[in-house]
Parts: C-alpha cells; structure tokens; sequence
C-alpha cells in the first residue's frame, strides 16, 4: 500500500494514495459560522465548494502559528469530497508491512481515536490516518465554532 | 428485436399513454357539458385508438380488450348513433383508470396482471346495445366522421397473444395508405416501431398529431431527456459563475478591447441561460390537466355541484417547481370541494347559485408566478378556526384573545390542524394545510390565504420561475459576504447613526423598528450568526436592515454592509455545514470566493421572532405608549419576603436546588460548584432596588434559618454562565403578559401582574452587568 505523507505539526501522517484526489496549496477560506469547531472554513474547487477540515484540532494539537498558510489535501470520502488542512505535503512512501505497529497506547486520545496504526520509517514515525474518522463529524457539545472567532 | 429495444419501445407507450390519459380524462369531463362536440368525441375516440394499437402490437391483451370494448362504444357515440349520458361517461372514466391501473403493473412488472375486466367489458357492450350491433368500425377520422371506411377491422375481444399481435401491427400500418388528412392510427405506428430507435428522436406523440391544426405546432417539438435538461442547467449555470468571474477580473484589468468582448460574452451568455431556462418551461396547464376528472369525481362523492374554471394555464413554470406545487395544489382543491364549497341546497339557502365555482388561476406577478385557488363556498370563520386551534391545543384562550382574525385564520397553517368535522378520505386527515406550506416554502415560494366568511375563499401560492439560478442580495458581516435570496426579500432600509439611536427600540431585550407605522422586528446578523453582539447599541456608521418575508412573517436582519444584488447558482454544502440550519447552500461569488446563502426560514425560526412578531403584527405605534402585551413563558421567583420577580424561560438553562453549603466565597462573590466548574451566582437579592442587600446575601450564603437549600436558575448571558440566587422558584407561568414600564428600573425591564400579583421582569442583561462583567469568568 502506498501513502501519500503530510506534516502536521510535529507528526508525519500518512493517506491512502487513492483516497487522495489532488494536494493543492493554500486557498482562500470563506469561514462557516455556527459550523462545528474543526470546520475551518470553505473553499472553492473549481467551482466546487468543498469543506475543509482541520486536522490539527482533529489530532488535538496545537492551532497553527498566526500567519501560517495551510496545504489542502483533497481527499474522497464516501459521498462526498474534503479538504483536510496540512503544514507540509510530503512524498509518496511504501512501507514494509512488516513495519506496521498499533498505535502506541500512549499517544493522545484523538491520535488514537483518528489514526489506524503507525509504520516505522527510517528517521520517522508515519501515523496512518483513518480518513472516515476524521471526516465524521464530531460530537461537539457546544458546538459553535463561532464562540471560538468572536 | 432484441429485448433493450422493446423495453425501450414500452418505456415510451408507457409515456405516451399516460399523457392521453390525462388528455382523456379532460375530454371526457368535457364532454358531459358538451356531449354532442364532434371535435371532443373524435379525439377522444383517437386516443383510445392509438392505445388500442400499441397494446395489440405489444402484446397486451387485455389492455386491448378493455380499449376495443371503449373504441367500440365511442364510435357509436362519434357517429351520432348513441348519446352520451352519465353511465356512459362513467363507464368510460372507468375504462381509463382500468388502462391506468394495467399501465402501473406493467411499469413495475413488464407485463400485465390477471385482473378481470370482463365485467366492465360487459358494461361497455351493454351500453352500446341501445341499437343493434351491425359491427360497424368507422375508421378513425376526426374531421369527416361520416366518410367512416366500414369493416376495415376484424378484431375482437379477447383473443390469442400471437393472433392480437399480428393484428396489432397491420392496423397502425394501414391508415398510411388512407387518404384522410393525417388519421390518428398513425400515432399508434409512430409511438410503435417508428419511434423506438433512440430517446431524443423527434416523435410527434399521438396526442401531438391529428387533423387539426391547433396540434401542429407540437409537431415542430422534439422529444428531450428530462436529465439531459437538467444537465444543461447546471453547466448553464456554471457558465454564469464562468462570466462573473470573467467580468469582475477584466473590471480590475481596464483593457478596453477585452471589456468590450466580455460585455459582448456576457450579454450571450444571459441569452443563453434564458434559452435553457425556457426549455424547462411547461404550462400550468399540464399541472391542471388532471384536476377536471379529480373535481368531478370528488363532487358527485360529496354530492355537491361544482364547476371549475381555469384562467391563464398558458402560464409557464420550471417543470422541477410545476412538480413541486403538484400535491399542495390538489390538497386546495380537494380542501376545496370537500370543507368549503357547500350542498347545492345550503347554497339555495344562502341565496347562492346552486352549482358552486372553483376558480384555479394563474398569473405573472413581480418576477414571480401565482397560482390561485378561489372557490365562492362558505368560507372560513374566524371564531370556529379559533374554537378548533383551542381544542387541539396549538393556542390557548388567552392567545387566541390577543390575536387579530386574520392571525386566527393563519392557524390553519398550524400543524395539527384539521377542521374537518367528520375525518373523510379525501382531506382532514390532519396533515393539511401545514404540508401545503411546508412544501410550497421549501421551493422559495410562499402561502396566503385571505376568506370572507360566506362569500368564498382565495389561497394564494407565490411561486419562483426557476430555482437553479436566482438572484440574491449579497451583504456583508463581520468580514464575510451572505447572500440574501431575492425572493424572500421585501426591501431594505438604511438608517443614518443618529436615525438609528431614536428609530430603533427595544422591548424586552429585543429590537424593533417602526417601519411605516409598523413594528419591525430585527435582529442583528453578526448575533444569529453566534458572533458575540452587544443587541442594545447601534454602529455610529448608522444601520443598514434588509426586511425578510418568511412564513408569514415580516423580519428586519441588520447586517454591516449591504453589497447588491448577483445572479447565483445554489450548491450544496457537505455534511458538516448542512447540519447549520441557517444556511440553505452556498454559491462562488464574481471575484471567485465562495458565499453562503442564508437559507430566510432558518433564520426567521432562529431568530426566535415568530411569538414576538405575532404580537406585534397589527399592533400600531400608538400601542406604545400603553406598554404591550407579549406571549411568554416566564419562570417566576420570590425574592426576599414578598417580591416577585419573573425571568424569560427561554433565557433558562437549567433550575437547580444547590444544598446550602455549596455556596462558597471566591473572590469577591459567591460561587458554586457545578458540573465540574465554578458557576458565579448573583444574588437578585443584592442586585434588585429596593431590597435589603446584606440580608438576602446572609440568608442566601448562610443557608438561611429555615432553608436547606439554595434556589439556583443558571442561564448564560452568551460568553458564561451565571446563577441567580432567589428566594424561592414559585412556577412556571405563560400567557400573555403586559409589560408595563412603572417598574422599570436598573435591572427591571418593567411590571407585569401575574396571578394577581405585581411582578417584576427581570432584565437579564442588565443583571449580568450588574453582576460585574469579570465576575468569575468560566473558562
């Protein structure tokens, strides 16, 4: 299996290759009130409106320095087409099976809960998204991503 | 002929028959009123044959049967041998929906039933025995009836699959060689093996050909793929984007040449998207082709005389919108029929006519299509609606006391409502007049309806042209652009800062503006959007509201800025924004960027303006003065020994009985623990004039003398939560409640006598405030 890598923060993290329709640089958002929280904002794919997703607050890292300029990693999900927000694209990796491991029980509740296992690359750790996770929509008590912009 | 082919060759008599259906239907209710119309007879006779062909060729059997038994019968009657008198026209309708029945299997199974139509067979032959058989078959010929060739046919009920097949086929054929003037056979052939090669063919339907001339123009029409249509639409309406996009960089650009290019592009590309539009274009007539037949029947089930006039069916709508009013449109009429026309001896006795009219109207109106349902019945009396909506319980009397006639009226638009006082099977069902709204407001369109109790009533549906491109009014808040659909906007209103300040009031926490005499209710953008928005002050650039129709409702939307008006073409929103119900869909602004389209509806129920809209509505400015009367639901508290004071239920979030001792001493103030967080509490004792502050605080913080625990109503003033400490919780009280501004005072919005006692409505704004804005800010 091939995977597409991305940074995201300190973490390299990995995606099917054929979940990934195109990595395109930083677009301009039109932000979406009310939306839940890791709803960054809207985008427009060649006239196609696209959600973009943040995979930072998904992962529940840090929010991004000021002035940082996102990628959008367009992927497929089921019925629909999303952007997730990266740092950095990568290379196309192909690790060894036997590299694969679980995701070590001490990582962080969302790292554990977004991400399906880790492959031992040399120099580096690749976490294997699970897409469908990060797509879903997430419980979100109190929901207003608005609080957070006022 | 292999299989695909004849299954498309189905597909399409399926099409076309039910079309003539229809057409027969209308025909025949026609005729009853003018049974002697060569001109009815003969087409009515042609469609039956046309049907009688294309089944014997198909090999439906008993689709043929049942059409020759009919043909056999109808040309006795295009002769002029046999009248047509209500059996027969009974029989006949009969004869139609047994065809519309086998069709409905057939579509599903690809073959017919077992069903047994022999008796209506009978029927029909019984019905042509008034003279004797002389088996005479008049060729079909709408314009010489008389030049009838005898004999042309052999065929007879009943018989073998393969021998009707055969049959079948050579009688379309043989009207090629007729000398009369396009015979209606042809359509059989046409709908037959002709018309089979492809979808998008030319076909001159059955019901398109014929002698007459008024039917050529079909003629010159082609045959189109809904979904291909509907494709175009869509690239169409790309191409729009395209242009905007196109023309707003060529704007920035100031190269002359290319300007003028683009304007020419432009101007093309309008046509262009005026052409396709018009492709989808049907009359609404063809959404009234089957009411005939529906009233009609419905009118000799409740034994009622009715007769239907239809204005302006030449009216053209989008055929996704003419699906979409289909249903509301049928309810009205069945609504119609059934509760408002009444028995032709109730309307003797009323010194009407006996025979009651339904009018169904259709018309242009300000970019917007109406289509009208009037009938002169009995009309809808306020005080029986207003009785019934008790009963149900949608209102109370003291609502319903508060509330104009036209208000009462409006709730039958309440869903839950059904006058009807026996359940019948056509209406009164319950799900009414709610669903008519429901689904005529999902299209942008909107309901009223106006009654004189007696003479009649009118309901009105306000329809857009087209839904795939609108026009939309683009405003601005806080840095982001909304865009606003036209349809629901009424106009917009600009105030200058010092308008603004005396112009715009509150009542209750809530803003209005008197529009022309009128209240106005408003609510800021930036605060339905769940920015935080301080509603009690007014931008010193002055105020720009956009009033919104919705529901019925009048509402004013203050944004920042107001941008203008844009073509836009809806598009969906992925799951995680759909679920924001503000937002009907976005769309790609001029300069690339994308928009959200404010979806009005969500934003009128958002905003929570109905209750107070509905009391405002009909109320005049010079109310004023006198205070007001507001539908509300209060909580209602007892602070220190007898003061009452009330607070707004939907402010609420929670009543808690906190054990005394879990008031402690932080800081400043009184706080609590409360679900893991520190909740601040204000004590109303120590915030309200008026009392003695340190002996409600001692008695809240101590726990009192007598009380064990602490009553606790937390609510958040939108950035926290806070607790206000009262004496006691005493109920929950809702009605309408005049508030009046003796009271008022810092923390009281005014007095208002609940259960005989003066009580104070707390301002809880205010009461935050008084609260200190940093008292024990919950992260």
């Amino acid at each position: 299996m091939q995977y597409c890598t991305f940074k995201v923060d300190h973490l390299l993290i990995g995606i099917e290759v054929w979940r990934v329709q195109e990595v395109i640089r930083n677009q301009p958002m039109t932000f979406v009130p009310l939306a839940p929280r890791e709803v960054r904002g809207l985008i427009n794919l060649r006239g196609q409106i696209v959600t973009a997703i943040d995979v930072r607050h998904r992962l529940g890292l840090p929010c991004p320095p000021d002035g940082s300029a996102p990628m959008n990693a367009v992927i497929r999900l089921d019925d629909e087409v999303v952007s997730l927000l990266v740092d950095e694209a990568g290379e196309v990796v192909e690790p060894s099976p036997e590299s694969y491991e679980p995701v070590p029980s001490t990582a962080s509740p969302q790292i554990r809960a977004m991400c399906t296992g880790t492959f031992k690359l040399e120099g580096s750790l690749l976490l294997v998204l699970d897409t469908d996770s990060v797509g879903r929509i997430a419980a979100d008590p109190d929901g207003l991503a608005a609080r957070r912009a006022s | 002929m292999n299989d695909d082919a004849m299954h498309e060759i189905v597909q399409e008599f399926l099409v076309e028959t039910n079309e003539n259906l229809d057409q027969l239907d209308q025909d025949l209710v026609a005729l009853e009123s003018d049974p002697h119309s060569r001109e009815l007879l003969g087409s009515v006779f042609r469609t039956i044959h046309t049907v009688k062909g294309t089944t014997g060729f198909l090999g439906f059997t008993r689709l043929e049967s049942i059409s020759h038994a009919a043909e056999n019968l109808l040309s006795e009657l295009r002769d002029g041998r046999l009248e047509l008198d209500q059996a027969r026209t009974d029989a006949l309708l009969e004869v139609v929906d047994a065809i519309r029945g086998l069709l409905a299997v057939i579509e599903r199974t690809g073959a017919e039933d077992e069903r047994d139509l022999s008796a209506l067979v009978a029927t029909l032959e019984r019905l042509q025995s008034d003279l004797p058989l002389d088996q005479e078959r008049g060729r079909p010929e709408a314009t010489r009836p008389e030049a009838a060739a005898p004999g042309r046919k052999l065929v007879v009920p009943p018989a073998p699959k393969a021998a009707r097949r055969r049959e079948g086929r050579a009688d379309p054929a043989a009207p090629g060689s007729s000398p009369a003037p396009a015979p209606p056979a042809d359509g059989a052939a046409s709908a037959a093996p002709e018309a089979s090669p492809a979808p998008g063919a030319p076909v001159g339907g059955p019901a398109a050909e014929g002698g007459e001339g008024h039917r050529s123009a079909a003629e010159r029409s082609v045959r189109v793929d809904v979904d291909l249509l509907d494709s175009m639409m869509a690239q169409v309406g790309e191409l729009v984007l395209a242009r905007n996009q196109v023309s707003a960089h060529v704007e920035a650009l100031g190269d002359q040449p290319l300007h003028q290019t683009v304007q020419r592009l432009s101007m093309i590309v309008s046509e262009l998207q005026e052409s396709v539009m018009k492709t989808r274009m049907q009359p609404v007539e063809q959404l009234w082709s089957k009411l005939p037949r529906v009233v009609r029947d419905l009118a000799a089930q409740f034994s009622k005389r009715v007769a239907l006039e239809m204005e302006g069916g030449e009216t053209e709508l989008d055929r996704s919108l003419l699906e979409a009013v289909k249903d509301p449109l049928t309810h009205l009429v069945r609504n119609a029929i059934d509760h408002a026309i009444e028995l032709p001896q109730q309307r003797l006795a009323a010194g009407k006519p006996e025979t009651g009219t339904l009018l169904l109207r259709a018309y242009h109106e300000g970019g917007q299509v109406v289509l009208e349902v009037s009938d002169d019945g009995a009309g809808i009396d306020p005080a029986h609606i207003g009785a019934k909506a008790v009963e149900r319980g949608l209102v109370t009397r003291e609502q319903l006391s508060s509330m104009t006639e036209r208000e009462v009226v409006d709730l039958i638009f309440k869903p839950g409502f059904s006058t009807a006082r026996t359940v019948t099977n056509v209406s009164g069902r319950g799900v009414g007049m709610d669903v008519v709204r429901t689904n005529v407001e999902r299209i942008g369109g909107a309901v009223d309806l106006s009654s004189a109790p007696g003479a009649g009533t009118t309901v009105r549906i306000k329809i857009p042209l087209t839904l795939a491109i609108i026009p939309a009014l683009l405003v601005g808040c806080r840095g982001e652009r909304y865009a606003i659909p036209q349809a629901n906007l009424l106009e917009m209103v600009q105030l200058r800062a010092e308008a603004a300040e005396s112009e715009i009031e509150r009542i209750g926490g809530a803003l209005v503006y008197r529009l022309r005499g009128k209240l106005l209710p408003l609510v800021r953008l930036d605060g339905l959007l769940g920015y935080r928005a301080d509603v009690t002050t007014v931008a010193p650039e002055g105020v720009s509201i956009v009033v919104l129709q919705a529901d019925g409702l009048l509402l004013g939307v203050v944004v920042d800025e107001v941008f203008g008006t844009e073509e836009i073409v809806v598009k969906p929103l992925g799951r995680h924004v759909k679920q924001v119900p503000l937002f009907a869909g976005a769309t790609i602004l001029g300069d690339g960027s994308v928009a959200l389209i404010l979806d009005v509806i969500g934003v009128a129920s958002n905003a929570k303006v109905e209750e107070l809209s509905e009391s405002l509505s009909g109320q005049t400015v010079e109310d004023d003065a006198g205070g007001r009367g507001q539908r509300s639901t209060f909580v209602l508290l007892r602070v220190g020994h007898a003061r009452r004071v009330a607070v707004p239920l939907q402010a609420v979030a929670r009543l808690e009985e906190a054990p005394a001792g879990a008031v402690e001493l932080a800081g400043a103030g009184h706080v609590m623990q409360y679900r893991g967080d520190l909740l601040p509490l204000v004590s109303l004792a120590q915030i309200l004039p008026g009392e003695d502050p340190a002996e409600g605080a001692d008695a809240q913080a101590a726990g009192g003398e007598t009380a064990r625990s602490v009553p606790v109503v937390v609510y958040s003033d939108g950035e926290r939560q806070l607790g206000l400490v009262a004496s006691e919780i005493l109920d929950i009280v809702e009605g309408v409640f005049e508030v009046r501004t003796v009271g008022a005072a810092p923390g009281v919005l005014g007095s208002t006598v609940v259960h005989g006692h003066v009580t104070d409505v707390l301002d809880l704004n205010a009461a935050s405030e008084l609260a200190g804005k940093d008292a024990g800010r919950v992260a």
